[in-house]
């Protein structure tokens, strides 16, 4: 039993846009059958405006994917094909409230899918099949390339082997490539992490530094806590040991917003970074 | 909304004599039966007698040798880990390839710790290839362990002819009987099962408790450790209620194996099943249909995938479930379905229905209203429907 949103289910119950668009201007296609999940997304632009005047959508899937496929239409038409280029699963999973993290790649299959549909859309219209940008394929189950988890571990600020798992599907079959994901996460987090800046207490690091390491921690334990009840924290501001958050969603507002201030983000600051910080309400 | 429950191989509805039978036994005779005093020591008699029930249903020649656990996945590890413990030079054990995760599990736990392991596949309908299995057995195998119905399909598995086999070679036979116990006859004396596993709520008993049979003269190695319950065999304070419950549940069952009740529930499931074959194009019927448990149909529908179908039944009350990646929380589909070679395609939208003496004709003639829409509804969203066309 999946958490779906009731916007998640209200356009799985309700797909909006189905069909193919006859003679359109763009067609992207990505998945396969075999992949467990397929999205064919046709477009209608106009050559004056650049608009996207229709777009129409097939999907093979679960409720997940046929409702990132069907709110992704509603998104795109009425844009320019260069505002709906910079549409990202985030997005997608955004305009439906949010997916459970094990649904993220049907978010990802939706931009996909939009990429290949611009593509085929300057190209001239010829359907174009979504491919992995780069040859080194990572996840030979599902036929994920490198580029592919790079970009989502960027986008998504994943950290674990799982993250990548729950957003590309790589390393969700036979498991055989999860060394190899640990490694690009290693990579890609490294330069963010606080690795260097471990060994420094937190007064003997920069104010980068500190920032990246409160960030770290808001990241790792903060969020996903928050995120479980709809809402976020942000790192407004850092003056001297004083952190200033401003809690967003369903956070912003809340009656116990001061206790999940105090008790929670600056107990766990405490725990995580150092015990002279303290949190304020930006 | 009814509610049309055709999913009983997850769980069944503990009837309502049996919780009339447990209830005396939380508030009121709450003793431990394990106490010198009558308050607590007469509830032995109540478990006693349970036991005595479940060495029935299943033909144990002596009640003794039940063991009451708290599930079948308790029993099956009790089984399995007993096995490569009394027989610690032999160091190859032998399972299935279609197992629930309570045999692969520890089966792939102790291939990492160095044993050779030999998990034996299946045909396109799911029948167990006993020629491999014969090639594979040896003076070395401690144990062989294999399920007796398959969850997902029913398959029945020869399961007294591989025990024959196992013996012959000197190793324990353990079976997961989960999905056969309460479902088909189930006689262990006529056969050469050292070990059985079953659990009361797949057959209207309630949750947590199950049962392991051991044959007396079985080597047995404890599990659990810290008590002299169950002759120590199984620490820890006899859960009286929940016994009673298995008790009374396996009772009830014997007699619908009797009654006719097997016979009424395969017909509806039939009519189910030639319904929708009948109705639906691009479907496939999945398992040994000569084999097969009387409750259990699994059926694939091309180019959509399972967990749409599972949401749009949802809406209209229908319980059933699917071999989809997307219900699992994996992203593969059913290792069952692929272990039968059932082709990609067909195992995204795979459907279990499963029946119980609960199910009426009412609820199989509104699946087989409501569930063409649905199927058509899909197709027409996938890219892949008109490839069928």
């Amino acid at each position: 039993m999946w958490d779906y949103t009731d916007k998640v289910m209200d356009h799985f119950r309700h797909p909006r846009n189905v069909g193919a668009i006859p003679n359109a201007d763009g067609t992207g296609q990505v998945g396969s059958l075999v992949c467990g999940d397929a999205l064919k997304l046709t477009i209608k632009v106009n050559k004056e405006t650049d608009v996207i005047e229709d777009a129409k959508f097939e999907t093979f899937g679960c409720a997940s994917a046929i409702a990132s496929s069907s709110i992704l239409t509603e998104m795109i038409k009425g844009k320019t094909i260069a505002e709906a280029s910079k549409i990202t699963n985030q997005d997608i999973a955004d305009a439906l409230g949010t997916l459970p993290a094990e649904k993220m790649h049907c978010s990802v299959m939706g931009m996909e899918a939009l990429e290949a549909a611009v593509k085929s859309y300057r190209q001239g219209g010829a359907p174009v099949v979504f491919e992995q940008q780069e040859e080194k394929i990572v996840c030979h189950c599902f036929n994920v390339s490198e580029e592919t988890i790079i970009k989502a571990i960027r986008a998504n600020h994943l950290k674990t082997v799982e993250d990548v798992t729950h957003f590309t599907k790589a390393g969700g079959g036979c498991g055989r490539c999860k060394g190899e994901i640990q490694k690009i996460l290693d990579k890609v987090n490294g330069a963010e992490t606080p690795a260097a800046a471990a060994q420094k207490t937190f007064a003997q690091m920069t104010v980068v530094e500190k920032i990246k390491t409160i960030e770290h921690v808001l990241e790792e334990d903060v969020r996903p806590k928050l995120n479980m009840d709809g809402g976020s924290a942000e790192l407004v501001d850092l003056d001297g040991n004083v952190v200033k958050i401003r809690l967003t969603g369903m956070c912003s507002g809340c009656a116990g917003a001061m206790g999940t201030l105090k008790n929670f983000i600056e107990k766990t600051l405490k725990e995580k970074v150092d015990a002279s910080l303290s949190v304020e309400q930006a | 909304m009814k509610v049309i429950y055709l999913d009983n191989n997850a769980t069944t509805q503990c009837s309502p004599a049996v919780v009339e039978a447990m209830l005396p036994y939380f508030s009121e005779k709450y003793g431990n039966a394990s106490s010198m005093h009558t308050f607590g020591g007469n509830n032995r008699h109540a478990i006693d007698q349970a036991r005595q029930q479940v060495a029935s249903l299943i033909g144990a020649a002596h009640a003794d040798e039940i063991i009451f656990t708290s599930c079948a996945t308790e029993s099956d590890n009790t089984a399995i880990f007993s096995a490569v413990r009394s027989y610690p030079k032999k160091k190859h054990i032998i399972t299935s390839a279609v197992e629930h995760p309570a045999i692969m599990e520890p089966y792939k736990y102790l291939e990492a710790q160095g044993y050779r392991v030999d998990f034996i596949g299946v045909d396109e309908y799911g029948r167990f290839d006993m020629q491999r299995f014969q090639s594979v057995l040896d003076e070395d195998t401690a144990l062989v362990s294999v399920m007796w119905a398959n969850s997902e399909t029913g398959t029945i598995f020869p399961i007294a002819e591989i025990a024959r086999l196992t013996h012959q070679k000197g190793a324990l036979f353990h079976t997961d009987a989960v999905q056969a116990v309460g479902k088909i006859p189930v006689n262990v004396q006529e056969t050469d099962i050292d070990m059985l596993s079953l659990s009361a709520h797949k057959f209207h008993g309630p949750k947590g408790v199950g049962a392991l049979y051991v044959r007396r003269g079985t080597r047995f190695m404890p599990y659990l450790m810290g008590g002299h319950q169950e002759k120590h065999r199984r620490a820890g304070t006899e859960n009286v209620p929940y016994i009673v419950g298995l008790g009374k549940a396996a009772e009830l069952a014997q007699k619908r194996l009797t009654d006719g009740t097997s016979a009424k529930i395969a017909a509806l499931r039939d009519e189910l099943e030639q319904g929708i074959v009948a109705a639906i194009a691009d479907v496939k019927v999945n398992g040994d249909p000569e084999h097969r448990v009387p409750n259990t149909t699994n059926i694939s529908f091309g180019y959509i995938e399972g967990e749409s179908i599972l949401m749009y039944l949802n809406d209209l009350g229908v319980c059933a479930s699917s071999g989809s990646a997307c219900t699992s929380g994996s992203l593969e589909p059913s290792h069952v379905l692929r272990a039968m070679g059932v082709p990609f395609q067909f195992a995204h939208g795979s459907i279990r229905f499963s029946l119980s003496d609960q199910t009426t004709r009412e609820d199989i003639e509104r699946v087989l209203k409501e569930l063409p829409p649905i199927i058509e509804r899909l197709r027409k969203i996938s890219p892949f429907s008109r490839l069928a066309a």
